[in-house]
């Protein structure tokens, strides 16, 4: 079972479509006990932040997700769910992320913000989930990790951002693969069998 | 690079999609999920919907409509048409829908703009405007100092003029919080004769987000152009496509060949 966590204000209706389109089970959940049963963890977001980091505080999830990490469950950030993995954002200055990477998440200095529609995806490591083509984002902030072993993909918006990232047990992508048409859903049934 | 959007339109009442009857060599005419489903194969970028329906069954078919299609398609979505309160919001977007687009709610209560997107995201809300050309604008004496404008605001499906500045109205709209503007021009809405250029960059020159043209398509070139000259972000058209008269796969190669950046799928 894919436990899909449930904080409150993500669009998680939209990850649940498309995984029983692929006919994978899921279940939307804010139950910590839950999460450390799951055998994957999605944690999606739309919202800020600061709402998402406090909601999963209040909720005691940030602390059943880094076990749940720790342990070797196999992990999916998409959006603010990649971004939760840093050690915080300009977004909401003083607030701390779940620290899994090194690295902040900062706001696109160019062009217009938010960026909203389908750009491209470049993998950038050899036998990765990720493949070439374009996926559908809506993000006004990305994440600039200090390791950039971790990055799988890039993506050009007035300069190459960290699209996505890969470390063993860890997936996470800015765009909205459940949004993305068919090479989004052809990315989450990849990752839901790997 | 970020790409253009092409944006095919559907007009829905009761939970049908109404010019979908005439449809040629179209299996399922007036079913809206399975024109999703056509379009998104197509290469649609995105969809919008706009309901019609007038009924006082209105909010629960367009729900129902929201829900089916997000089980189906798996591209984003935009629900439109009588849409007032942060409830209705709420209610459409739970169901699955990515975006909700307001205008006369819009227009009568700006604050409504500032409350949704406060509480759903700004980009889930896009803010439509129906631009008109004035007419003849009075110079004379004494008028001097009052500043003119060019493009008239219209609500109520285009019926009632409202005094505003189309662009000054989508800057409002944007420091209300607006995510997106979806902009058609009624004059030269159903004419095939291209969109307002004029109208488009001046609306695009005055906000920092992202702007839809809608209103007036009849060729491919007219989609280059509304990007290129007119600086949009994405376009819209509906009978275009729904008869079939132009392929969203064949806007999108002629657009490619003048070197805009597009999501050509296949």
């Amino acid at each position: 079972m894919i436990a899909i966590i449930d904080y409150g204000a993500g669009n998680i209706a939209s990850v649940r479509n498309a995984l029983q389109k692929l006919g994978i089970e899921s279940k939307a959940t804010c139950d910590p006990e839950e999460i450390l049963a799951a055998e994957r963890v999605i944690l999606p977001g739309v919202g800020s932040f600061g709402f998402l980091m406090q909601s999963l505080r209040q909720k005691g999830l940030d602390e059943a997700l880094l076990q749940s990490i720790n342990k070797g469950t196999p992990f999916l950030g998409i959006c603010l769910g990649m971004q939760a993995l840093f050690e915080c954002s300009e977004e909401s200055p003083g607030i701390a992320g779940l620290g899994v990477f090194k690295g902040k998440v900062v706001r696109f200095q160019k062009g217009k913000v938010p960026q909203i529609g389908w750009n491209q995806v470049e993998p950038k490591k050899d036998g990765g989930l990720l493949e070439r083509g374009y996926a559908y984002f809506v993000n006004s902030y990305y994440c600039a990790p200090s390791e950039p072993a971790i990055v799988a993909g890039a993506t050009d918006y007035f300069g190459d951002f960290a699209c996505a990232i890969q470390k063993e047990n860890i997936t996470a992508v800015q765009f909205h693969p459940e949004k993305s048409g068919d090479w989004g859903l052809d990315l989450l049934k990849r990752w839901a069998e790997c | 690079m970020l790409t253009k959007r092409i944006i095919p339109c559907l007009d829905v009442k009761d939970g049908s999609v109404v010019k979908g009857t005439n449809f040629v060599n179209l299996q399922y005419a007036g079913d809206p999920v399975e024109l999703a489903k056509r379009y998104n194969e197509e290469g649609a970028d995105e969809l919008v919907f706009l309901d019609i329906t007038a009924s006082v069954e209105k909010r629960r078919t367009i729900v129902d409509l929201v829900r089916r299609v997000a089980a189906e398609v798996f591209i984003p979505f935009t629900v439109g048409g009588g849409i007032g309160s942060v409830e209705e919001i709420q209610e459409i977007l739970a169901a699955g829908a990515d975006k909700v687009s307001l205008n006369t709610a819009a227009v009568k209560n700006p604050a409504l703009i500032a409350e949704a997107s406060k509480r759903f995201g700004s980009q889930a809300i896009v803010v439509a405007i129906d631009a008109k050309k004035k007419p003849g604008m009075d110079t004379s004496e004494g008028k001097t100092g009052t500043q003119p404008f060019l493009w008239e605001v219209f609500v109520n499906g285009g019926r009632t003029p409202t005094g505003l500045d189309a662009v000054e109205w989508a800057r409002n709209a944007e420091s209300m919080g607006a995510g997106e503007i979806l902009l058609t021009s009624m004059d030269c809405d159903g004419t095939k004769n291209g969109f307002d250029l004029g109208l488009c960059k001046e609306v695009t020159s005055a906000v920092n987000i992202p702007v839809i043209a809608s209103g007036g398509a009849g060729k491919s070139e007219d989609f280059a152009d509304a990007f290129a000259k007119g600086g949009a972000d994405a376009a819209l058209a509906a009978s275009l496509f729904h008869y079939n008269e132009l392929a969203i796969s064949t806007v999108k190669e002629c657009c490619a060949k003048q070197g805009i950046p597009m999501r050509c799928v296949q």
